[in-house]
């Protein structure tokens, strides 16, 4: 093997050569380091990184643990002790974290080294990863696209082999649409699985932690290091966490795929819906049985997520008050300008749209009409998912109904932005679980665009749609492709 | 469900803390009456039976034992602090 070939690898292949001893932590980090200095000019994937302290922590790891030596590429909303969390806002700008967030914890546990930040759209809201306030992140397969969001940069860096894997958040779709659209593997595990505790909040009864990798075994390593109860976090589940890569290489006679009418919209475009109406059958092939479902209340889920998270947003954004941390306006003259001016600087214009918008839903006279509502209807997408199970074992839908839209294309419109999310945002009001993996190319001008293919498990069944993931993916050749970028240039 | 007409980006941002220029609050005002009027679909869903659900996963009353444990030191919490002096925060006068 060569050194320059290295960056391509996953990270259980890369785990073979740390094991045998052909390669050392130290040496896998300076071949990182070289190819993000080579490569990350044109994708912008990283807002810090931190090799210094990474390759010390390289000279002490035991390779022999779950994820010894492997470096993990970090979304900025996650606290790694010491480093810049910037959640990609100038409010935050100079913020550095001051403890390590419980899946960093798990993570360095298991080995992993964390060296870097990913770029991500301001506090995780967006689907492009261009509300950024620090710099825009292009899509590897097209520099003139997004890579989608809000978990971009953790997507880009995978896919352009700049990160063995990554770790994203999910709020309606922001780890597994940025996946599809950048062709790798993203996890939205089921609420609770994973603590949140050292995660910045964005909206609390929706958010979660997930892995951004190669494959779905690099997946199913990062999900075993992670998952599991947290004293510290009172939504964490306290519930025993399986090896994720036990079920790995199972066949799929007497799988149960569901597929609902109600995600058969105008909207999708007609490459993605060959390319998974192609990967259903493939499925079957493998043995697995179709199953028709009806999701009846799906047209409303997108209503209700921008109620409900925006609602919880302006919550949880209080606290960037400019008094103990963060951005604060210089020369106040009295209190509400301190406040008024503060936020005024820190925040993006998406930012600022949510939280008015959540603030408008939670206020006297038009909480019971939205927040309420909103809270209620979820309850009925919930039931919906809770009767297909009964009949299924997983549901499969694009991930995205389009693949990667042009850098610019959506911003002037936040709601066609927000209908990205239209296949991914049912999963997190139901807390359910969801995969994207790899499952076809769309050509469009040119461009060869990746598509994901998702499916939705029940809750804590991470390891049947890793099954089913993985059954795919190994019988198809989708997630051996990589953009034509990262060739790595022959000066490296 | 409220007419869209009903919001004032102006008032809302004054509730939230958040001054806005003039331009942000009409574009904002033109955007989120839109937003609004996507969601109004919600009022054609029968909830008379139906139990709002604050999470998809019920769970209360989770404690952890009441024991001491090491925290952040004052000067840790102080690390990111705009201003300070003291061993305290220093911030903007609330009395007058």
């Amino acid at each position: 093997m060569s050194r320059r070939d290295l960056p391509a690898f996953n990270i259980a292949d890369l785990q073979v050569l740390l094991r045998r001893r052909e390669i050392s932590p130290r040496e896998v980090l300076e071949t990182l380091q070289t190819r993000i200095e080579d490569i990350d000019g044109k994708i912008d994937a990283y807002l810090s990184r931190d090799f210094e302290t990474a390759l010390k922590e390289a000279e002490k790891v035991d390779v022999d643990l779950p994820l010894g030596g492997v470096p993990i590429a970090i979304k900025d909303i996650i606290s790694v002790a010491g480093q810049p969390c910037t959640c990609a806002s100038k409010i935050l700008a100079n913020y550095r974290a001051m403890y390590d967030a419980t899946v960093i914890q798990k993570l360095r546990a298991a080995g992993a080294i964390p060296f870097g930040k990913t770029n991500m759209d301001e506090f995780a809201m967006g689907s492009s990863t261009e509300n950024s306030g620090m710099k825009l992140t292009r899509n590897p397969w097209d520099v003139s696209r997004v890579p989608g969001g809000s978990s971009g940069g953790s997507a880009a860096a995978v896919a352009a082999d700049e990160a063995f894997g990554a770790l994203g958040t999910e709020t309606g779709g922001s780890i597994r649409q940025p996946a599809a659209v950048s062709g790798v593997v993203g996890v939205k595990p089921t609420y609770g699985r994973i603590s949140r505790f050292g995660v910045v909040a964005f909206a609390s009864s929706l958010d979660q932690v997930g892995p951004v990798t190669k494959t779905v075994l690099d997946a199913a390593l990062i999900m075993n290091a992670i998952a599991g109860h947290d004293p510290s976090e009172s939504t964490s589940l306290n519930e025993p966490v399986p090896d994720y890569t036990a079920a790995l290489g199972k066949d799929l006679r007497g799988v149960r795929l569901g597929l609902a009418k109600e995600y058969m919209i105008d909207g999708t475009d007609p490459q993605v819906k060959a390319a998974v109406d192609a990967a259903v059958k493939h499925l079957q092939s493998l043995g697995a049985e179709i199953v028709e479902v009806s999701l009846p209340h799906t047209e409303y889920a997108i209503s209700v997520y921008y109620i409900l998270a925006t609602a919880e947003a302006s919550a949880n954004l209080a606290r960037f008050d400019g008094v103990r941390y963060g951005h604060r306006a210089e020369n106040p003259k009295d209190l509400l300008d301190h406040y008024g001016r503060t936020r005024e600087e820190g925040f993006g214009a998406e930012v600022k749209r949510r939280i008015i918008l959540g603030t408008y839903v939670l206020s006297s006279g038009y909480y019971d009409a939205y927040y309420l509502r909103a809270q209620k209807v979820r309850e009925l997408i919930r039931q919906d998912f809770a009767k297909a199970f009964e009949k299924i074992d997983a549901l499969v839908s694009p991930t995205s109904p389009v693949p990667a839209f042009k850098l610019g294309e959506r911003t002037a419109d936040p709601l066609q932005m927000y209908l990205a999310d239209i296949f991914t945002s049912p999963a997190n009001l139901a807390g359910i679980c969801g995969i994207s993996l790899p499952c076809g190319f769309a050509e469009i001008d040119g461009a060869r665009l990746p598509i994901g293919l998702q499916l939705l498990g029940k809750a804590l069944d991470e390891a049947r749609i890793f099954q089913i993931a993985h059954a795919y993916e190994q019988s198809t050749d989708w997630h051996k492709a990589r953009p034509s970028l990262t060739e790595i240039p022959q000066a490296a | 469900m409220a007419k869209t007409a009903d919001l004032d980006v102006a008032y809302v941002a004054k509730l939230a803390r958040i001054n806005l220029t003039e331009a942000e609050t009409q574009l904002f005002q033109k955007q989120l009456g839109s937003v609004l009027e996507y969601v109004e679909k919600l009022r054609g869903v029968d909830v008379s039976q139906v139990e709002a659900s604050a999470h998809a996963v019920p769970m209360f009353d989770v404690f952890r034992e009441d024991e001491p444990r090491d925290w952040f030191t004052a000067k840790e919490a102080l690390s990111n602090a705009p201003r300070q002096a003291n061993n305290l925060f220093i911030v903007t006068k609330v009395i007058e």
